[in-house]
């Protein structure tokens, strides 16, 4: 028996010893689901665009405070009436098949991703008219009209380069199969609901700033199994912290919390007039929607299920945007106020249904809205729904407000013109004002920021007045590391960028 | 024998043809959009269509039904909507992962549920045999999720022993593979183990109360020998069809199993599929698995057979 023990016990010991030691030169990323199609132009999800930030260089990138700086493009310039955009290009690029990437290159993916049937990238790039390569190094794109929301797009997957020989053949699922970008790390393997692994690529122009050898991400869903995995040290680097989580984390000597407030939000959206339910529906009546904003503390939602981190929002741009203005800052809850405008609108007892997608973050804050919304005399019962259920039940029509994220875009025509504009692809509540579309749509087309943010102010001095929708608070995007791990730092997208990104020596 | 199986083949045709039905028609009762789920926060209504058409989504669901039926015929069960993968390589990869967490699973349980079932019909009315029952009893009763992540944090955040979670191939580290799958397997055994251990218990109760075996005692047989030779090789007979049996109950534990510990098998493959509406993945999985349970069934039937002559020529 003894013997049996002291086996037992020195099979614990290398065992611990093993768990505890792993390559130095790879990092693992846990991450919050599993990705879609690794092809750039027809991939669609948030968790997807972590692994090509690593992958596929784009044309231009972001810096933290969401300036646009150069990647594979070196420099730009936008013709005097802002429709023809020019790009020099570096010619020190090799896709990871080896082959040279130039300025045909560029043209040919921008091409396919405005043409293939399912690029969810055609909407993105439907101001281009021609892509033009007239030199090796110079890529010149004309547009059909001036278009200020086209640099930001590329900077992210509509300005992903692929090897042109990689998407030649007939095969459509061939650059999902294997993706051959020009970017820091190439593809390795990738197994489906497990990893997904990323080895160093040598030839990259910029390989002496990355310091790993290889890349492993894991999606691993459960939040709780996630920080476990890393606090038992099988994770580097996990991404979508638990806000419930976020003091023990910052508690834990072993690991290192880092944050942002993203580009995104959450929202109440009402259904104004999508089908049956709108026309019984309290909202209705913008006195109604107001007294819902007036009934809401934001800071306790932050403090109770945010674990700080849920910053208060009042409106679709993040206080990180040029855009962002503090004029339409959340106002202080006011169950006075709420009640007087219910009395006003003549519906002292509002009863609605509140539809949300169900985990325990959006539960708890429904739960939350319910309690403060009651006291200003606005009952609202809840509907806990499955993700995929509420999103066609929201298309049709099938709710009277609705709780729904938005992980964000660097332009901020991607924070409201699909979601305000009259025919915006996903206005699910049908809200509609012509003067606010007419801003929105101008908007687009103004390249220099101060004339723009002037537009947008005053768009969203209408939409305020309509209270068209309530923000609740800025998406953040909350990291947690290993305390080895030096030099990450967030950016307000939320991609993992790895540049000088080390491991402590000891 | 050849009869009975060839018998039993033909009646699986149809339960097959049945159950695929059933899980197609379900499928489609789900609420939810599965293009407007794929496309996430993308909603170009030209892809969304053209994703509709191309999947099929705009025919009637006999139409859907039979175009797959026709296209499992020719061995193609489709590709996953969310990834492009083929559905048969879906399985290939993840049926392996399961089959090793399963019997990983099984070989705990009949290491312990046995030994322990045998010993609680020895002992009878001693305290080992409550101390028995009351371990089968929380074996049963304790629920997977919780004592996995109980597990999780104990051993492999506060010990730091064992990986958290995850899949590694025995193939690829064998020592690795196995200390991964360790803590899943023990989990997922628990209740299996109880099962067999009152299984083995009440039958070896009833073969120790025989007739032979008081023959066996009379005639001095130590008492080793009694239990081991005489009663245990009868009493075993109906728990080896059980363990056939409960193999395929064992595949559907490791749905639960397989969240916790986040390895990515079978149960994972079709929950994701489920929430994630990839209609194809789901449909070929349950076909998969409908096709499994078939044939442990029919295992256990033969099974029975060879461990009991006397069924041989009824």
């Amino acid at each position: 028996m003894k013997r049996l023990t002291k086996t037992f016990t020195a099979a614990l010991v290398m065992m611990a010893c093993a768990a505890g030691t792993a390559s130095a030169q790879q990092l693992r990323v846990g991450l919050q689901e599993d990705p879609d199609v690794l092809d750039p132009h027809r991939a669609r999800t948030y968790v997807g665009r972590i692994v090509f930030t690593s992958m596929c260089d784009k044309l231009v990138d972001l810096d933290p405070t969401l300036n646009i700086v150069p990647q594979l493009a070196t420099s730009w310039q936008w013709n005097a009436d802002s429709t023809v955009l020019t790009f020099k290009l570096r010619d020190d690029v090799t896709f990871h098949d080896g082959s040279h990437f130039d300025a045909a290159a560029a043209q040919a993916n921008l091409q396919r991703a405005m043409t293939l049937p399912d690029s969810f990238r055609k909407t993105e790039l439907s101001s281009i008219k021609s892509i033009e390569a007239p030199d090796a190094t110079t890529l010149v794109l004309t547009l059909k009209q001036p278009d200020a929301t086209l640099l930001s797009q590329l900077t992210d997957r509509a300005g992903m380069m692929l090897s042109p020989q990689s998407f030649a053949g007939d095969d459509v699922n061939a650059v999902g199969r294997n993706p051959v970008c020009a970017g820091p790390y190439k593809f390795v393997e990738r197994v489906q609901n497990d990893r997904i692994v990323l080895d160093k690529f040598d030839k990259y122009y910029d390989a002496k700033a990355y310091h790993f050898n290889r890349l492993v991400f894991l999606p691993i869903p459960d939040t709780t199994v996630r920080l476990s995995n890393l606090r038992a040290g099988g994770l580097d680097i996990l991404e979508r912290l638990n806000p419930a989580d976020v003091a023990e984390v910052k508690k834990d000597t072993r690991l290192t919390f880092a944050n942002i407030a993203g580009l995104g939000y959450q929202e109440l959206l009402f259904n104004h007039q999508n089908g049956d339910r709108a026309k019984a529906n309290p909202f209705n009546d913008a006195r109604v929607r107001r007294a819902l904003d007036l009934s809401i503390d934001r800071d306790a939602i932050n403090e109770v299920v945010g674990g700080g981190i849920f910053e208060p929002a009042g409106q679709a741009f993040p206080p990180a945007s040029p855009f962002f203005d503090k004029k339409f800052a959340p106002g202080k809850r006011d169950v006075k106020a709420a009640r007087a405008l219910l009395k006003e609108a003549g519906q002292t007892e509002v009863k609605a249904e509140l539809v949300f997608g169900n985990n325990t973050t959006t539960a708890a804050i429904a739960e939350m809205l319910q309690a403060m919304a009651a006291e200003s005399g606005i009952q609202l019962s809840l509907r806990p729904t499955d993700y995929a259920a509420m999103l066609s039940q929201m298309r049709g029509g099938n709710f009277e407000v609705a709780m729904r994220g938005w992980s964000g875009r660097t332009d901020p025509d991607g924070n409201v013109y699909q979601f305000l504009s009259c025919k915006g692809s996903q206005n699910d509540g049908r809200y509609c004002n012509p003067e606010v579309d007419k801003l929105l749509d101008e908007a687009r087309t103004v390249p220099d920021v101060a004339r723009r943010k002037a537009l947008y102010d005053k768009a969203q001095e209408l939409l305020h007045k309509d209270a068209a929708d309530v923000y609740l608070y800025y998406q953040p995007w909350p990291f947690a590391l290993q305390k080895k791990v030096q030099g990450f730092v967030p950016y307000p997208d939320g991609m993992i960028r790895l540049k000088n990104v080390t491991f402590a020596t000891k | 024998m050849f009869i009975l199986i060839l018998r039993r083949m033909l009646v699986a045709i149809p339960t097959l043809i049945l159950v695929s039905m059933i899980v197609f028609s379900l499928q489609k009762l789900l609420p939810g959009d599965p293009v407007l789920t794929l496309a996430g926060e993308e909603r170009d209504p030209a892809v969304l269509d053209y994703l509709r058409d191309k999947y099929r989504l705009n025919d009637p669901l006999p139409v859907q039904y039979f175009a797959w039926v026709k296209q499992v015929a020719t061995g193609d069960l489709g590709r996953s909507l969310r990834t492009d993968v083929p559905v048969t390589t879906l399985i290939a990869q993840k049926l392996p992962v399961t089959l090793q967490l399963a019997a990983m699973a099984m070989f705990f349980a009949l290491i312990v549920g046995i030994p322990m079932g045998i010993l609680a019909a020895v002992k009878k009315g001693k305290p080992i045999e409550y101390g028995a029952n009351i371990a089968a009893l929380s074996g049963m009763s304790i629920p997977n999720f919780w004592l996995g992540i109980i597990l999780i944090m104990v051993v492999s955040v506060q010990w730091r022993l064992l990986p958290a979670s995850g899949y590694v191939s025995p193939s690829e580290d064998f020592w690795l593979s196995m200390k991964t799958m360790l803590m899943p397997a023990l989990v997922l055994s628990t209740a299996l183990a109880a099962y067999l251990m009152r299984h083995t218990r009440s039958a070896m109760l009833e073969a120790l109360n025989a007739d032979y075996v008081r023959t066996a005692r009379a005639k001095g047989v130590s008492a080793r020998g009694v239990i081991l030779r005489h009663a245990l090789r009868n009493a075993l007979m109906p728990i080896v069809t059980l363990v056939t049996l409960l193999f395929g109950e064992l595949l559907a534990g490791a749905v639960l199993t397989e969240q916790v510990f986040t390895i990515p098998g079978f149960g994972k493959l079709v929950v994701d599929a489920v929430f994630n509406r990839d209609y194809a993945v789901v449909q070929g999985v349950v076909l998969c698995v409908a096709v499994g349970f078939i044939v442990m069934n029919l295992l256990a039937d033969v099974l029975y057979i060879l461990v009991n002559p006397r069924l041989r020529h009824s």
